[in-house]
């Protein structure tokens, strides 16, 4: 494939889209065609069968540039597949199938998320050239450097502040406008975050935040308010530890229409007889919503301050386009790609690692809700 | 449904009496009390809309003002120094590094969106195939172990697969030659796709998982083999739910940073790594960044509002991954 990558390369850009999205497209129908005629039955089939799993393999290996050593190995290993598939009790052609199916899929997780986690780990026990093993000598690091602490602490920063305040107002938002005239366009505006790049959202409030000397005119509109409630400009993302805040800002932002979507539909679920019951028993509207509509919408608020909160913690575009990660607004995922940059591998797994292992308890908990939820429906 | 059913009123004019009636009793109580719930509400909710409005507007407002104006005056006072121009644009489409500028960042970000949307979306759905309609044994065992890793962050994968594209090589033996030879787009469309399977899976093997059984049971009868059940009934059927997904996914590498960071290098990296790059080196040309960062989103920004459904079913569907 390598000839192949390389030549496709060197043609225009959009010329590459349709070449490869054709060779991928001839690819998977060759994979159907020949799993359409695996389970016949007869000697040509047999053959053809034969022929693909022993050529295959090799073929690929092939042309993705391998050793011949390798592709012979996996010549060899087809011709098992083939014998294995051949004497299956359910029928010779059913794995072949189920092989057709899936192993693109199982071969690119292997590769590109299974392995590389098992590198990952092993990496941060190592020195920052992989070439010792060094205990914990990294985690050691990371929590004794005062600037790396500070990573870390940023980072819980992020994720208390981040989930709660997107949510509270995702859901404020979304009780004012409900069964309000324009709904629609209500849920709009405030989506539309959600449809920008962080990149491109950071680029937004930065210049929202930027400052000029008291002596010019504001060109950033924050600047501008303070200077109109007779303050003096403030330079937002220099002043720790709240340049770190106005960082979070941009997130809340950004989330605070996934939260609206999601509460809004939860608010449209509660059932109207049992709003009608706390009306008649005398509640004012403040006690309806606390006793009725947030026990009602208990488990989708969980769905979203979790989700929110999974995205604080891998938070790196923001940090990365606003200050990348100057005056201590650094966080974990920031700081993972900066020790990469500086060639500590070790530190940068060790990182990755940290990262992993608080994103972990949140994620499976947050799965289980889901789960919850489907069943509920 | 009830059992009991209004009682008719024969007479119209009746019928009239009694409507105006209960409007007349009805009409000064529910005005009163809506007023009160929503008048707050309703103000709440439109300083909230402005709020989350206005710094987007104010990019766009940005972008098209002079050079001069920007870096002197503030958008909201458009009107008092009037001026509109272009020129942000096409100044912005030349700037850059000595690799690259916007306009061909551009083209790159679509030259990886479109196949890295693609890709993993097909690989996918024969995969969800797979898992939904051929029984074969430790089936749950393995969809249950590609639904886990979801939880591995980006972040884990990202420099071993470097190496390996560099090398070659898993665990220090070598496989292929480098693929990051090669140049181009390659490496960041491999590092999508891949990283899009979990949730690509997962996802689409709840929609094809519902297809009836009858269905497929009709087909196979009729001497339909796997490759033409997927084919003819099962991606037909699942257009939706593809669809949904083809546009998170579309959103998703199109506003991705962190892998075109470490996989788009030099020549072939999209809009958002240049853009991020330019923030860091001319972070104070805001008659640029504005124009800039306008271009970026406004691919988004159309897909968003033609595509309104299916994108916020997509957004909901993959909003953990990462």
């Amino acid at each position: 494939m390598s000839a192949f990558l390389s030549w496709l390369a060197g043609l225009p850009a959009l010329a590459q889209v349709p070449i490869i999205i054709f060779a991928f497209v001839a690819l998977v129908g060759a994979i159907l065609f020949f799993v359409e005629i695996a389970p016949r039955k007869g000697t040509l089939y047999t053959v053809i069968r034969l022929a693909v799993c022993v050529l295959a393999p090799m073929l690929i290996l092939l042309a993705a540039g391998s050793y011949w050593w390798a592709a012979a190995a996996a010549a060899v290993l087809g011709g098992v597949f083939f014998i294995v598939d051949y004497r299956s009790r359910v029928g010779a052609g059913y794995l072949f199938q189920l092989f057709g199916f899936l192993s693109p899929a199982i071969l690119l997780l292997m590769i590109g998320l299974v392995i590389p986690t098992i590198q990952t780990t092993v990496q941060a026990f190592m020195n920052s050239r992989g070439t010792a093993f060094i205990g914990f000598d990294n985690f050691i690091w990371v929590f004794t450097q005062p600037e790396a602490i500070r990573t870390v602490l940023n980072t819980i920063v992020w994720v208390l502040i981040a989930p709660l305040v997107s949510t509270i107002a995702g859901l404020a938002y979304a009780v004012f406008i409900d069964k309000s005239r324009g709904e629609k366009y209500f849920k709009i505006m405030v989506f539309m975050p959600m449809a920008i790049s962080f990149v491109g959202a950071s680029i937004i409030w930065r210049f929202v935040y930027t400052a000029r000397p008291a002596s010019q005119n504001q060109i950033g509109l924050l600047n501008q308010v303070v200077v109109w409630f007779g303050g003096q400009p403030v330079d937002f993302l220099a002043n720790e530890p709240w340049n770190t805040v106005f960082l979070i800002i941009v997130l809340i932002w950004v989330q605070t229409g996934f939260a609206m979507v999601v509460l809004s539909a939860a608010i449209k679920g509660v059932p109207a007889e049992q709003l009608e019951a706390a009306e008649l028993d005398g509640t004012n509207p403040w006690q309806k919503f606390t006793n009725v509509t947030v026990p009602g919408i208990r488990s989708a608020l969980i769905v979203v301050l979790t989700t929110i909160s999974i995205a604080s913690l891998k938070v790196f575009d923001i940090v990365r386009t606003m200050t990348a990660g100057a005056n201590d607004t650094s966080v974990i995922a920031n700081e993972m790609y900066t020790q990469f940059k500086n060639f500590e591998q070790g530190r940068s797994a060790a990182f990755a690692v940290i990262l992993f292992l608080l994103v972990l308890p949140i994620v499976i908990y947050n799965a289980r809700q889901i789960q919850k939820q489907r069943e509920i429906r | 449904m009830s059992a009991v059913l209004p009682v008719e009123v024969p007479d119209p004019t009746t019928r009239n009496h009694l409507r105006q009636g209960e409007k007349r009793l009805e009409a000064p109580a529910k005005r009163t009390k809506k007023r009160l719930t929503s008048r707050g509400a309703t103000v709440a909710a439109l300083l909230i809309a402005v709020l989350w409005t206005v710094p987007t507007f104010g990019l766009f407002v940005s972008s098209f003002r002079p050079a001069q104006e920007v870096r002197t005056t503030g958008w909201w006072t458009l009107f008092q120094n009037w001026g509109l121009t272009l020129d942000n644009y096409s100044q912005v489409l030349q700037a850059g590094n000595s690799q690259l500028n916007l306009a061909g960042a551009f083209i790159n970000s679509i030259a990886i969106t479109l196949p890295a949307t693609l890709l993993p979306l097909i690989i996918a759905s024969l995969a969800a195939y797979a898992f939904a309609w051929i029984d074969f044994r430790g089936k749950n065992v393995l969809f249950i172990a590609v639904f886990a890793l979801q939880i591995v962050p980006l972040q884990m994968a990202l420099v071993p697969l470097l190496k390996f594209f560099s090398q070659g090589s898993i665990f220090g033996i070598p496989v292929v030659t480098s693929i990051s030879d090669a140049g181009g787009y390659s490496q960041v469309w491999i590092a999508h796709t891949m990283f899009a399977l979990p949730l690509a899976i997962y996802l689409l093997h709840n929609f094809v998982s519902e297809i009836p059984a009858d269905v497929i049971e009709a087909a196979r009868v009729d001497g339909a083999g796997h490759g033409q059940i997927f084919f003819r009934i099962v991606l037909p059927l699942t257009m939706p739910a593809i669809a949904s997904f083809a546009i998170f996914q579309f959103l998703w590498v199109w506003n991705d940073l962190l892998v075109a960071l470490i996989f788009a290098d030099g020549a072939v990296a999209p809009m958002t790594k240049l853009l991020a790059e330019i923030t860091g080196t001319r972070g104070q040309d805001w008659h640029l960044l504005t124009a800039g960062a306008f271009i970026s989103i406004l691919v988004p920004l159309l897909v968003f509002f033609s595509l309104q459904r299916y994108f916020v079913r997509g957004l909901l569907a993959g909003s953990t991954k990462g």
